[in-house]
């Protein structure tokens, strides 16, 4: 029972929502799914939420390496739930948005979340730079290849490939570094784009099948 | 910002970037707030977005997003360890939607639109006869279809098979160059706005 209810869930809606693209007065269908998908989605988060407490909670219990920083993150999750769930110091009444001026939710969001996440990425540009070193070595065709699109790409980016290219004649234009980044972009980039585009359709469609058919049912854990 | 935001945003800032020298208290003090603070902020989001405004204000008559609201409840059950099966109901109604709506959208976006806007230009309306262009779009037409044959693994890559499979690889990696390259762009511009807040907001040194 624990492994077939599920499936059978899974088989029915599966089929409803394949029968609703060919079957007007069902047609709708999707589209409510997808709103029943939002909505359990919040649940999942909190559930994620759930979680976090729950993991940091045992490492504050047993001490575990760094513990103290476990407060800081549930201190940072508290905060942040009681100041967008409560609004906070809103100025309107409860439809007012948790992004309105004012509210103790945005302030955070713009003194702490947003300087904080694009720090993270921006440090990525190091850590990038860095591998890139390791990485970009024309060890071979395949790598040589990548290398070059790689470059054109970065030097077709900043005036300096534009600098270094601007003594060529019209009739070469296409050779300038910018005019050949732009063609890397519109057709040998696109066109390894679609492939890869293509072969993930392929991919969804038939795990998408198999889902439906009740062949693959790792999603159902193990028994129990 | 007001001042006491922009001392903190810097603070923080710096605090990530502290892990440049090496792992340290500062940056384990600011990552830690991340994290507590985006689960907390995306939690907030979808509470108000999803929750309250697309059901509760909007369709609570309809019975389908209640059947969603009891589902997503189902879900919960997850932290109790001796129910927590029944929170496989939700993920399996999520598994068969997801199935059936994607497989069919997959099917008409990924793969049908997608083959025929790579043979349009060589044969539709968007034709066009000039040498240059027809040149590029035989690039197109070719690295997609070689890119593709790269993928069918089902058959030993030798042979013809093998060569357009080795020209598929040589344009997955001209992607691939061309994906980071616009990559470390993103992040350097991430890095800019990052130490123009430093300079400009933060120490006011910049004008």
């Amino acid at each position: 029972m624990r492994r077939e209810i599920p499936l059978a869930i899974t088989v029915f809606v599966g089929f409803l929502l394949i029968i609703s693209v060919f079957f007007p007065p069902v047609e709708t269908l999707g589209e409510d799914f997808s709103l029943s998908f939002d909505i359990i989605a919040v649940f999942a988060f909190f559930l994620g939420g759930g979680n976090l407490i729950r993991i940091h909670l045992k490492k504050l219990a047993r001490r575990e390496t760094d513990w103290m920083f476990s407060i800081v993150t549930l201190g940072g999750f508290i905060l942040m739930l009681t100041a967008g769930l409560l609004k906070i110091g809103n100025p309107g009444d409860i439809a007012t948005s948790v992004n309105t001026e004012g509210m103790l939710f945005e302030s955070i969001y713009r003194s702490v979340f947003v300087p904080l996440g694009a720090t993270m990425y921006a440090l990525l540009a190091f850590f990038v730079a860095s591998a890139s070193y390791r990485a970009f070595r024309a060890k071979n065709r395949e790598a040589t290849i990548l290398l070059v699109a790689a470059f054109i790409i970065l030097m077709g980016s900043t005036p300096l490939g534009a600098m270094a290219t601007s003594w060529m004649p019209e009739s070469l234009s296409i050779f300038e570094i910018p005019n050949l980044a732009v063609w890397i972009m519109s057709y040998a980039n696109l066109a390894g784009q679609r492939a890869i585009i293509i072969g993930i359709g392929l991919g969804v469609v038939s795990m998408s099948l198999r889902l439906i058919l009740g062949v693959e049912r790792s999603y159902l854990g193990k028994e129990g | 910002m007001d001042h006491f935001g922009i001392w903190l945003a810097a603070f923080l800032t710096l605090g990530i970037y502290s892990f440049l020298y090496r792992d340290n208290a500062w940056y384990k003090l600011s990552e830690s707030i991340f994290i507590g603070i985006s689960a907390g902020y995306w939690v907030v989001i979808l509470f108000w977005d999803n929750f309250y405004a697309k059901f509760w204000l909007q369709r609570q008559d309809d019975p389908m997003l209640w059947v969603g609201a009891a589902l997503g409840f189902l879900m919960l059950l997850r932290l109790i360890p001796k129910i927590g099966w029944i929170a496989r109901w939700p993920l399996a109604f999520i598994d068969g939607a997801t199935a059936g709506l994607w497989g069919m959208n997959f099917l008409a976006s990924n793969i049908m639109v997608q083959t025929k806007a790579t043979i349009m230009p060589l044969m539709g309306p968007a034709f066009s006869g000039s040498i240059g262009d027809l040149l590029s779009n035989l690039v197109l037409v070719g690295g997609t279809f070689c890119g593709l044959i790269y993928f069918f693994f089902s058959k030993e890559h030798k042979g013809a098979f093998g060569n357009a499979a080795r020209v598929g690889i040589w344009t997955i990696m001209i992607t691939f160059g061309a994906m980071f390259g616009y990559t470390v762009m993103s992040r350097m511009s991430l890095l800019i706005g990052r130490i123009d807040f430093l300079f400009r907001d933060w120490l006011g040194l910049l004008k």
